[in-house]
């Protein structure tokens, strides 16, 4: 007999806190709010050690509950209930932990702002949604949670919805998201034709038949289909557009929604379908394309951005093309290990920018910063651990996880019917040149916003104060600040992990944890077909040792590369980078407008929608038809009483003549028709 | 014995004229005139269509008519009194207070 782990306690917890602060809020005072806010998210960070505690009890994994049936229709059915696997609980601890932290930094950093219960109950809106997307144990409450963490997206970037920037943001990151949850959508409904329901465990189970390329193009359908909404989620080309825009919400949420979680349930939903893409090279094929294309351009759109968050945000889009790179070439593990780190130190990055900009005073521009790691040196701290971090030093968290993904993409075999091995060294090749850049691009932020001369004084007193500022942080500024205490902790934490993040990669330990998702697909099978599946290990263990080694080398000297190349051209040298830009022209204006790809989109995609939803659908449809028919009818109406009103004319002899007349008809019609004879 | 169709023609006539009169006249007792001399024709067909077919039934509607008439005359002179006494008027074309 299983044990009942009562899963649904985890997300229910910050549902509850949403509701509370939601729907009573408004009286509350600041700290009533952020004590219940932070209670229900520790509360689910501690059911979740629990279950974390319990996991190595379980006999059979996953553990699956039902709590009851959903919808039921004919034979498909869809229940409420939780899916608890190695990578589920992965999620959940990123998701509860992350959270958390992110959690008590913002009852720090929001403290100056309005609509302090409304930031709070969202968030925890969001928790709830985001848990119930990683552990409902069918596709169906996947997509739930999905929506839900949109919604709750959309909430927040339109957080301070009086600025117009911002509430255009929220419509274009939830317009472009419904793009990809339409894809979602027709995958699932490909899924539902085919194995007639959205139980993760039937429909892998009824997968896992098949063999590699049985039903290429079914297998690729879906897959696709599922990807689109991945691309979506997580922002990967060519739907990745809205995450720098949502850079307009508050920061905490940039490093909650836009960093650590939300944006990964691409990352978790297509590996969570390992079993369907393992089966369509071809697809994965498309995965990791997209991945790496998304990682290499957004790398390099982030080395021209000025503003502290943008660059952060595109080096999020990179990240995640990372992410999906390691899930294209089959090494789902390394995936979701990057994943893991990187909701580490990208938190950690955001919370720390959101700390340099609470110093500033809400200046977000690179160019007013400069030697503040005087006037803040914890926050300078936590920030050069993730920067070292994400530039891929070792021993911190991203060296591990880039390395493992390096690594995979070079050796791995899953893509080995579609393409040659050359692809697969043409695929590290742009990822090794992305690690060089996202390396430079963070220490050209580091060195930008912590070293030289401060820049912001005399702007300041050129401009006025609060010019230009973003978060609304109105309160009086004099010399840069470091945040309060409540900011910093959850800062130290997370730089801890960040930095040991990545040592339980260490051995393959991580990805030993882990395979048992990406290989329940197998389990039933005939052990034919176990010899095509993508063997991971097999390479890794003889000659592969000392290419490994030398992988990791380059890696690291890459990264090192980056670092040189920076603090060349922004410490050693400030002037060169613009004379760097002079030279380069077009390129470089091209490069910073980001690659005109917004316009490109505005240009082909919304005006013409825009055009026809005007001409056609409103003008044409809407005006024409449907309100053609409602006022013509109206007026119809209208003119047919206006005539019949003249028979009402107040003569009581026109009255009588009707009645004459009339009775004149009844005689006329009765001779006519001979009644009674 | 006079031939039922003179009786008809008669009372044909006298409806006529009842018509006539209530459609042309502007005056309200004129009109209530032109309707009792649009019942009585009527009466009359009953009478002649009674004694030729020998059925008591139409007098018995004979009476019933008058009974009825009468009750409608009087209270159809209430009104007109008391349309004369808040309109100064007999003149149905401004008794209109109804139209639109």
């Amino acid at each position: 007999m299983e044990p009942n782990l009562h899963l649904w306690i985890i997300p229910l917890l910050p549902l509850a806190g949403a509701a509370i602060n939601g729907l009573l809020g408004k009286r509350f005072p600041n700290k009533l709010v952020a004590t219940v806010a932070l209670f229900f998210t520790a509360c689910s960070f501690g059911y979740f050690c629990y279950v974390a505690k319990q996991f190595v009890h379980l006999g059979t994994i996953p553990h699956i509950e039902g709590y009851g049936t959903w919808i039921q229709a004919g034979p498909f059915r869809a229940e409420f209930g939780a899916y608890l696997d190695q990578l589920s609980l992965i999620m959940l601890g990123v998701v509860t932990g992350v959270g958390f932290l992110i959690h008590v930094y913002s009852v720090g950093y929001m403290e100056h702002e309005g609509g302090y219960y409304r930031f709070f109950a969202y968030l925890n809106l969001f928790m709830f949604f985001m848990l119930t997307l990683v552990l409902g144990n069918n596709y169906l409450l996947m997509f739930v949670g999905w929506e839900g963490v949109g919604l709750a997206s959309y909430l927040l970037i339109g957080f301070f919805f009086r600025k117009n920037s911002a509430a255009q943001a929220g419509k274009k990151a939830f317009i472009t998201n419904r793009v990809g949850d339409f894809g979602f959508l027709i995958g699932l409904f490909l899924i539902i034709q085919h194995w007639g329901t959205l139980q993760y465990n039937s429909v892998f189970q009824q997968v896992s038949s098949f063999a590699i390329e049985a039903h290429p193009g079914l297998f690729f359908a879906i897959a696709i289909c599922l990807l689109i909404g991945a691309c979506g989620k997580s922002a990967q080309i060519p739907l990745y557009v809205w995450l720098p825009d949502a850079m307009e919400g508050p920061t905490p949420v940039s490093a909650l929604i836009h960093a650590a979680t939300m944006v990964t349930a691409g990352v978790y939903m297509v590996t969570r379908s390992n079993a369907i893409f393992s089966r369509s090279p071809h697809a994965m094929l498309v995965v990791a394309c997209i991945g790496a294309a998304t990682a290499l351009f957004a790398a390099t759109i982030g080395i021209t951005q000025t503003d502290i968050k943008r660059v952060l945000a595109y080096s999020t889009i990179s990240q995640l093309g990372y992410m999906f790179l390691a899930c294209g070439v089959g090494a789902y593990t390394a995936g979701v290990f990057h994943l893991m780190t990187h909701a580490f130190f990208k938190a950690l990055l955001f919370l720390a920018a959101g700390s340099v900009i609470h110093a500033v005073g809400g200046e977000q521009d690179m160019r007013k910063m400069g030697g503040l790691r005087k006037f803040i040196p914890w926050t300078f701290w936590v920030m050069t651990i993730a920067t070292f971090a994400i530039a891929g030093f070792p021993p911190l968290a991203a060296f591990f996880s880039k390395d493992e993904i390096l690594w995979k993409v070079w050796s791995s075999e899953a893509l080995r019917p579609v393409v040659g091995e050359g692809f697969n060294k043409f695929l590290w090749f742009i990822g090794i040149a992305t690690a060089g850049v996202t390396s430079f691009y963070m220490f050209r932020q580091w060195f930008m916003t912590f070293f030289g001369e401060y820049r912001g004084a005399d702007a300041e007193a050129a401009h006025g104060h609060g010019h230009d500022a973003h978060d609304d942080h109105g309160h009086g500024h004099g010399e840069p600040h470091e945040s309060p205490a409540i900011m910093i902790a959850p800062l130290v934490v997370l730089a801890i992990l960040s930095f040991c993040g990545g040592w339980v990669g260490i051995h393959n330990k991580f990805d030993g944890f882990l395979s048992p998702v990406t290989r329940l697909q197998f389990a039933n099978t005939a052990t034919s077909e176990e010899a095509v599946t993508p063997s991971e290990k097999a390479p890794a263990e003889e000659g592969g040792a000392n290419t490994e080694l030398i992988l990791m080398i380059t890696s690291v000297g890459v990264a090192f590369l980056g670092f040189g190349a920076a603090w060349y051209l922004y410490k050693a040298h400030p002037e060169k980078p613009a004379q760097m830009a002079k030279a380069a022209g077009s390129l470089y204006t091209t490069v910073l407008n980001k690659y005109y790809v917004d316009e490109f989109y505005g240009a082909t995609i919304v005006k013409p929608i825009l055009l026809f939803s005007t001409s056609v659908l409103w003008k044409g449809v809407d005006a024409t038809i449907i309100d053609g028919a409602l006022n013509g009818s109206a007026a119809g109406a209208q003119e047919t009483s206006r005539g019949v009103r003249r028979m009402q004319s107040g003569n009581i002899r026109s009255y009588a003549g009707w009645v004459a007349v009339g009775a004149a008809v009844v005689i006329g019609y009765m001779v006519y028709v001979g009644v009674g004879r | 014995m006079i031939p039922l169709s003179w009786y008809l023609l008669l009372s044909a006539f006298l409806f006529i004229c009842g018509v006539l009169g209530f459609l042309i006249k502007r005056n309200i007792i004129t009109i209530f005139m032109s309707i009792e001399l649009m019942l009585n024709a009527v009466n009359l067909t009953f009478v002649a269509y009674a004694t030729q077919l020998k059925n008591l039934n139409g007098h018995i509607f004979v009476f019933f008519v008058m009974v009825v008439a009468a009750a409608e005359s009087a209270v159809g002179l209430g009104i007109i009194i008391a349309v004369y006494r808040s309109r100064e008027t007999l003149n149905v074309d401004r008794v209109n207070l109804l139209k639109l």
